[in-house]
């Protein structure tokens, strides 16, 4: 599997008073397993960006290739692009509609056709993979908490067994513990069945935190395409872009300019532990 | 006087069936007696669920106590005949900018809530003005809400409620929807609202960056408070914060890492400017 955006540019409004160019000449490699942090400010064109992932939005130029096919091709198989590559928007719970979890992680696999029990089987397990138990199963989904019914969303999505997962700020709006355990999921669905996961964020650590790969975007282009280390490297470019480096690069950058010897590449808590203990021989 | 004071405060959530038979009570708010003097900033933590909303739903009247008493500025607020001072006594700021804006423009849509108390004309259009001024949005008064950022929703939402002239401001989580540079913006604004007008600021939050300020945090956990004190009094408690499903800032729990390991740093740390102090005295 992969994904690849070749030289894609969007306008919104072409021709127009209103015109505004979204996307400009944005190229971009997803591969096979990655699991990539995708961050800019809003209005950036990250949003704009990851619609063109699964072929909501077409390029006014360039184009999208998956496994070597373009997808604006007319004879291109849209309905089974749109099951490989999975979008969970922002506050997908707002989403929900079922009588009970259960029928609602269904109904993605029952629409693009598969039989009730293979449905069934596929919602069991997208449900046991983002940790929500039994009980809960035959419960409305709006009587669950926040994080719960955030996580039943991410199942509907799941349940289409996606090649490519991509989910717009899935933790916003949750407390940190609700954050973790949506995060770590993730990262476990990611190792488990080797899908690709795009996460856009607005949280540096969270990215850093998790992110093989961080794509910075700004003002409609890809300024950043690299591990977290490299990327965090340019906090000071960051910040002219309304964005930041996890809180602890910055305070290593800012000891390093108070004349201590410290190894500024840390992006975590405990490498910046141990690059200020090497620094005081602990 | 206290601006907000709560005894006992106990609120139940009944849930029904279809047929109006009790199904199940869940306490969302236990037992909560606190005071929040005039000109405090306050700070209320807690994971999704623990009651913090419940109990911010108290102070001004949208909900009332199942047991115990809320009083805002003395006045009780089981007492119907005092709901609308109450009301305009204690603004709320609620989490999505999108619910709580109405008008087509902004500077209507801020003069709303005055001409709804009945405040004459030309004292409104002044109120309006300097409300959106002390947020730093006069020059958008003219624009279309629709047309602006969620930051800056947010702050027209503060001026809403600011044009009221409120003693006190309880925010719910105004920041939870913004990207980082709409919720500077909007603690910005807080910020000022507490230091320049002397407005008591009550903000329900999870982000710990934003309350490093504050006079006093309370922690909330299944609807009691957990802890109270000062943000360096909380945050010293890095383990008990982790128990209760929260964070302390990045810096924080480095300077605690970084104690434990045998630096005479002191705990607490809230800052990147205070642990580069705590380091220099280490040399």
């Amino acid at each position: 599997m992969s994904l690849i955006v070749n030289h894609v540019s969007y306008t919104y409004n072409p021709g127009t008073p209103m015109e505004r160019h979204a996307l400009k000449d944005v190229n971009l490699v997803i591969n096979e397993g990655e699991f990539i942090g995708l961050i800019g400010h809003t209005g950036s064109g990250k949003s704009t960006l990851v619609q063109h992932l699964n072929g909501l939005m077409s390029p006014t130029s360039g184009e999208i290739y998956y496994n070597g096919e373009d997808i604006s091709d007319p004879d291109f198989p849209k309905k089974k692009l749109r099951s490989e590559v999975g979008l969970v928007f922002q506050y997908p719970e707002h989403q929900l509609f079922e009588v009970d979890v259960f029928s609602d992680v269904c109904f993605g696999p029952k629409n693009i056709g598969l039989s009730k029990k293979e449905a069934e089987l596929r919602a069991y397990d997208a449900l046991k993979q983002v940790g929500i138990d039994d009980e809960y199963f035959y419960q409305s989904p709006f009587d669950l908490s926040g994080g719960q019914k955030r996580r039943v969303a991410i199942a509907g999505v799941l349940a289409m067994q996606p090649k490519i997962l991509v989910l717009d700020e899935p933790t916003a709006g949750l407390d940190p513990g609700g954050r973790d355990e949506i995060l770590d999921r993730l990262l476990k669905i990611r190792n488990d069945t080797n899908c690709s996961i795009v996460l856009v964020s607005h949280s540096m650590e969270d990215v850093a935190n998790y992110a093989d790969r961080i794509v910075v975007m700004n003002d409609g282009s890809i300024v950043y395409n690299d591990v977290p280390r490299e990327v965090f490297k340019h906090y000071r470019e960051l910040k002219e872009m309304g964005l930041s480096a996890p809180q602890v690069t910055l305070a290593l950058h800012r000891l390093k300019e108070e004349g201590f010897a410290v190894d500024t590449d840390a992006i975590n808590v405990s490498e910046a532990a141990d690059s200020i203990g090497r620094c005081f021989g602990i | 006087m206290e601006i907000v004071k709560t005894e006992n405060l106990t609120f139940e959530y009944i849930r029904r069936d279809e047929e109006d038979n009790v199904e199940g009570i869940t306490t969302a708010v236990d037992n909560v007696s606190l005071s929040v003097e005039p000109g405090q900033f306050i700070a209320i933590l807690g994971h999704n669920g623990s009651g913090k909303s419940t109990l911010a739903k108290h102070l001004n009247a949208i909900l009332y106590p199942t047991e115990g008493t809320v009083w805002i500025d003395g006045n009780d607020t089981k007492d119907d005949s005092k709901l609308w001072t109450i009301r305009e006594t204690a603004g709320m700021v609620f989490q999505n900018p999108d619910n709580q804006i109405i008008g087509q423009v902004v500077e209507e849509d801020v003069g709303f809530g005055p001409e709804n108390m009945g405040v004459p004309t030309k004292e409104i259009w002044e109120r309006v003005e300097e409300s959106l001024k002390v947020v730093g949005m006069y020059e958008y008064r003219k624009s279309s809400p629709n047309r602006l950022s969620g930051g800056q929703k947010q702050r027209v939402s503060i001026a809403g409620v600011l044009a009221m002239h409120p003693k006190c401001i309880v925010l719910d989580e105004p920041t939870a929807m913004l990207d980082p540079v709409g919720r500077r913006e909007v603690i910005n604004a807080v910020r000022g609202l507490n230091d320049v007008e002397k407005i008591t600021i009550i903000l329900i939050t999870h982000y710990m960056d934003e309350i490093v300020n504050a006079d006093k945090v309370f922690v909330m956990d299944r609807g009691h408070i957990e802890m109270e004190g000062t943000p360096r009094e909380i945050f010293s408690q890095v383990e008990r914060l982790k128990e209760l499903r929260l964070d302390v800032p990045q810096v924080t729990e480095l300077a605690y890492i970084l104690r434990q390991r045998g630096l005479p740093i002191p705990l607490g740390i809230l800052t990147i400017d205070e642990l580069t102090e705590a380091l220099k005295k280490c040399r």
